[in-house]
């Protein structure tokens, strides 16, 4: 199918919001000013002050001496890119696809939605209609291209519908100006003398290059379509939907897992011919007293098994609120991933982090108590304990490095606590501490292991470890902090051996 | 006559313990977790793997040992390449200190909670799966029913469990296949030289279900258990 494109401009669109705001500025002349390098120039114009001569670029004290009884409002940066963002979520009920055009505009994908409004033109004054009676100064235009529905609508005085294919035809007649050049590429056109596109058409391409750089090629190309644009939509569809229509409202916990397995089977048959699995799924609960309630689940491998992923769902059941009852589910699929096909095995070989049934389970925990609780570490190349070891992105990841062999005490206190000790001379090992109120006598140790801090991370003492051994034959790892210095050495116990 | 009767008894018992799930070992196959003496004192001399057993553990330092022991099991069981989930309080172990024990760090997966509410939930979960070779759990406490659906969860999938219990002062019976309890002890001289030697344990085996409760000294050398003199303390028999 052609695509087609709807390009709306709103000429006032920063003066028209605020008018709807402000209802006493409507008929008078007012202007939006910010300062730029030590003056105050206008932004925005409202229809009414640029009839008495205050325009966008002027400074307020010019615009004040042409016009006596200009009111200046302060311009926020930013509010036209949320106005468009508003207007734009609206227009999606006419199509999926819309982008929002800095400054003033929207793009709007309309291929294969204008038949619901009897044709492109009941399409554009529907449209069209409803912004103006919403107090906005749109206009609009319908091209192949969203180049030339842009120069169309901001340029053109009459016939708003471009035919298919007639790109060229319409915009030949409209200045430079309208294929979205930069200002010096403009100014350039107008000093030799091109006044329209028109002009333009009819030189060749290389010489076009030679003197005015790609862009201009680049706009003319996308304006007649020899380019193909990809304007960024601003809700990104997603690629795998599914919806389940309720004729009765659902109100309980088995029939919401009814739907989810409908939805599922659904979704995982297509998946499957595709080869791929879910990683993200995102059920939406549309409920009867118009709210919408969501849930979601992740895994990690992507899977196309209805009862595996039916079991994550039903954890999240309880969650929904499903109040005076559920009528539209809709199953979203985010993020999917390539599935590759395993290979039927005569014997089952031990396949470690890859096997199935282990991300099964661990998809079951973390829909239960949350993803954060699970966690696989691979060594960090530290000899600072706190840091030696980081957690691992990713179910299959291997360590880049070997674990170390050191003496390294099987439970670790975090952080280290602070212990009284006795130590004959400076730099040996305690002859005795005390943690916790218990005295310990030591009569075994190893070290000292100095672990020196990592200052580009972080500023502070080094430290001395003791593997220290008492009279009960318990282990522990003690360390110093910093040097012996004049009787007060900190001493810290930081695990305990085996 | 007695002769016969001794027999028959004989022949009675072992066809009960087949049926309660421990199967005699194929020959050539003893030894199977590097315990040595210790497996003897289970029912055919095997180590029971698809069961669980419980580790008591009164203070950190017991379970610090007994996370030493444990570990030193599971590098066995995870030769052939396997997995095996941790569940415990959160960090709290240090992985770094499993390699000492031959068990890769990165082949655990640690599972940190603060609840034991959660944390029995997850261990059954984990223990049916039979993608791995092990789950160890820290908890507070485990009564009766709770390790019972624990046990039956193993016994579909062959896992072997691991239950460290920290709260020793209430000690509710369970189902569990053993009940372990293992305390540091001091290392011994190496030589004359000066430092410390080999990890050394006092592994007591206060329970064993059909099996003979005892208790050695072990000690850890070079990537195995090494036990260090046998201390056979003959109790009466118990069951269940």
């Amino acid at each position: 199918m052609p695509k087609r494109y709807m390009v709306i401009v709103f000429r006032h669109l920063l003066t028209d919001a605020l008018a709807l705001r402000r209802l006493e500025l409507k008929e008078a002349p007012f202007v939006l000013a910010a300062p730029v390098k030590n003056r105050v120039v206008i932004t925005a114009a409202s229809p009414a002050a640029e009839q008495q001569g205050a325009f966008t670029g002027m400074a307020v004290a010019d615009a004040r001496a042409a016009v006596a009884d200009l009111v200046v409002v302060d311009d926020t940066p930013g509010k036209a890119a949320k106005l468009l963002r508003l207007l734009g979520l609206g227009c999606i009920r006419y199509t999926p696809i819309v982008s929002v055009d800095l400054p003033n505009g929207l793009i709007l994908d309309i291929s294969g939605c204008t038949h619901l409004w009897a044709g492109e033109r009941g399409y554009l004054t529907e449209i069209v209609l409803k912004l103006r009676k919403a107090g906005f100064d749109a206009r609009a235009a319908i091209a192949d291209t969203p180049g030339a529905a842009w120069a169309v609508a901001h340029f053109a005085v009459s016939r708003p519908i471009v035919e298919s294919g007639a790109q060229a035809k319409a915009i030949a007649g409209l200045p430079p100006a309208a294929l979205r050049l930069s200002d010096e590429i403009l100014e350039r056109l107008q000093k030799l003398g091109f006044r329209t596109i028109g002009l333009l058409l009819s030189i060749p391409a290389q010489a076009l290059r030679r003197r005015f750089g790609k862009e201009l090629l680049l706009r003319l190309d996308q304006a007649l379509g020899r380019v193909t644009e990809y304007p960024e939509p601003l809700v990104p569809p997603v690629p795998y939907v599914e919806r389940l229509p309720c004729l009765e409202p659902i109100r309980n916990a088995p029939g919401i897992a009814i739907a989810i397995e409908k939805l599922l089977s659904a979704v995982c048959t297509r998946l499957q011919a595709e080869g791929k699995g879910v990683r993200k799924a995102v059920l939406k609960c549309y409920r009867i007293d118009g709210r919408t309630v969501q849930t979601g689940i992740t895994t990690n491998r992507g899977s196309h098994s209805v009862s595996h992923l039916l079991k994550l769902f039903e954890l999240q059941i309880s969650k929904i609120e499903p109040a005076l009852g559920i009528e539209l589910f809709v199953l979203e699929v985010p993020k999917v991933e390539e599935m590759e096909t395993p290979q039927e095995q005569l014997w089952a070989l031990d396949k470690g982090l890859a096997d199935t049934s282990l991300a099964e389970m661990l998809d079951r925990v973390a829909g239960k108590v949350g993803s954060q609780t699970i966690q696989r570490f691979l060594p960090a190349e530290h000899y600072w304990p706190e840091r030696s070891v980081k957690a691992a992105t990713s179910i299959t990841e291997e360590p880049e490095t070997t674990w170390p062999m050191q003496m390294r005490p099987m439970r670790l206190l975090n952080p280290p606590e602070r212990i009284e000790v006795m130590a004959l001379v400076p730099d040996n090992p305690p002859k005795l501490f005390v943690y916790k109120g218990k005295r310990h006598n030591i009569t075994k140790a190893d070290g000292p292991e100095r672990i020196g801090r990592e200052w580009w991370h972080d500023s502070g003492e080094h430290r001395d470890y003791y593997v220290v051994e008492d009279t009960d034959g318990q282990r522990y790892w003690v360390f110093r902090s910093g040097y012996y210095d004049g009787g007060d050495a900190q001493w810290y116990l930081h695990g305990f051996f085996a | 006559m007695p002769v016969e009767k001794r027999e028959m008894i004989e022949r009675l018992q072992k066809d009960i313990l087949q049926w309660e799930g421990y199967r005699p070992p194929p020959v050539g196959t003893r030894n199977l977790v590097g315990l040595g003496m210790v497996e003897a004192a289970f029912p055919n001399g095997v180590f029971p793997i698809g069961a669980i057993h419980e580790l008591v553990c009164g203070s950190s330092e017991q379970a610090a040992a007994s996370g030493g022991l444990v570990t030193g099991i599971l590098s066995v069981l995870m030769q052939q390449g396997g997995v095996c989930v941790w569940i415990g309080r959160a960090r709290r172990l240090f992985a770094p200190a499993l390699a000492l024990f031959g068990v890769e760090p990165h082949k655990v997966i640690f599972i940190s909670l603060s609840k034991d509410k959660d944390a029995l939930w997850v261990m059954e979960e984990a223990l049916k799966c039979p993608g791995l070779k092990a789950v160890v759990c820290e908890l507070g406490e485990i009564n009766f029913k709770q390790s019972r659906r624990l046990q039956l969860a193993v016994e579909q999938s062959r896992v072997t469990g691991f239950v460290l219990r920290n709260a020793a002062d209430k000690l509710g019976s369970t189902s569990c296949a053993a009940r372990w309890q293992v305390r540091s002890l001091p290392s011994a001289d190496m030589d004359g030289l000066p430092g410390i030697g080999h990890l050394r344990w006092q592994v007591d085996l206060l329970k064993v279900r059909n099996g003979q409760p005892g208790s050695w000294i072990l000690e850890w050398q070079e990537g195995r258990f090494i036990p260090v003199e046998e201390i056979t303390l003959t109790e009466e028999r118990q069951v269940g």
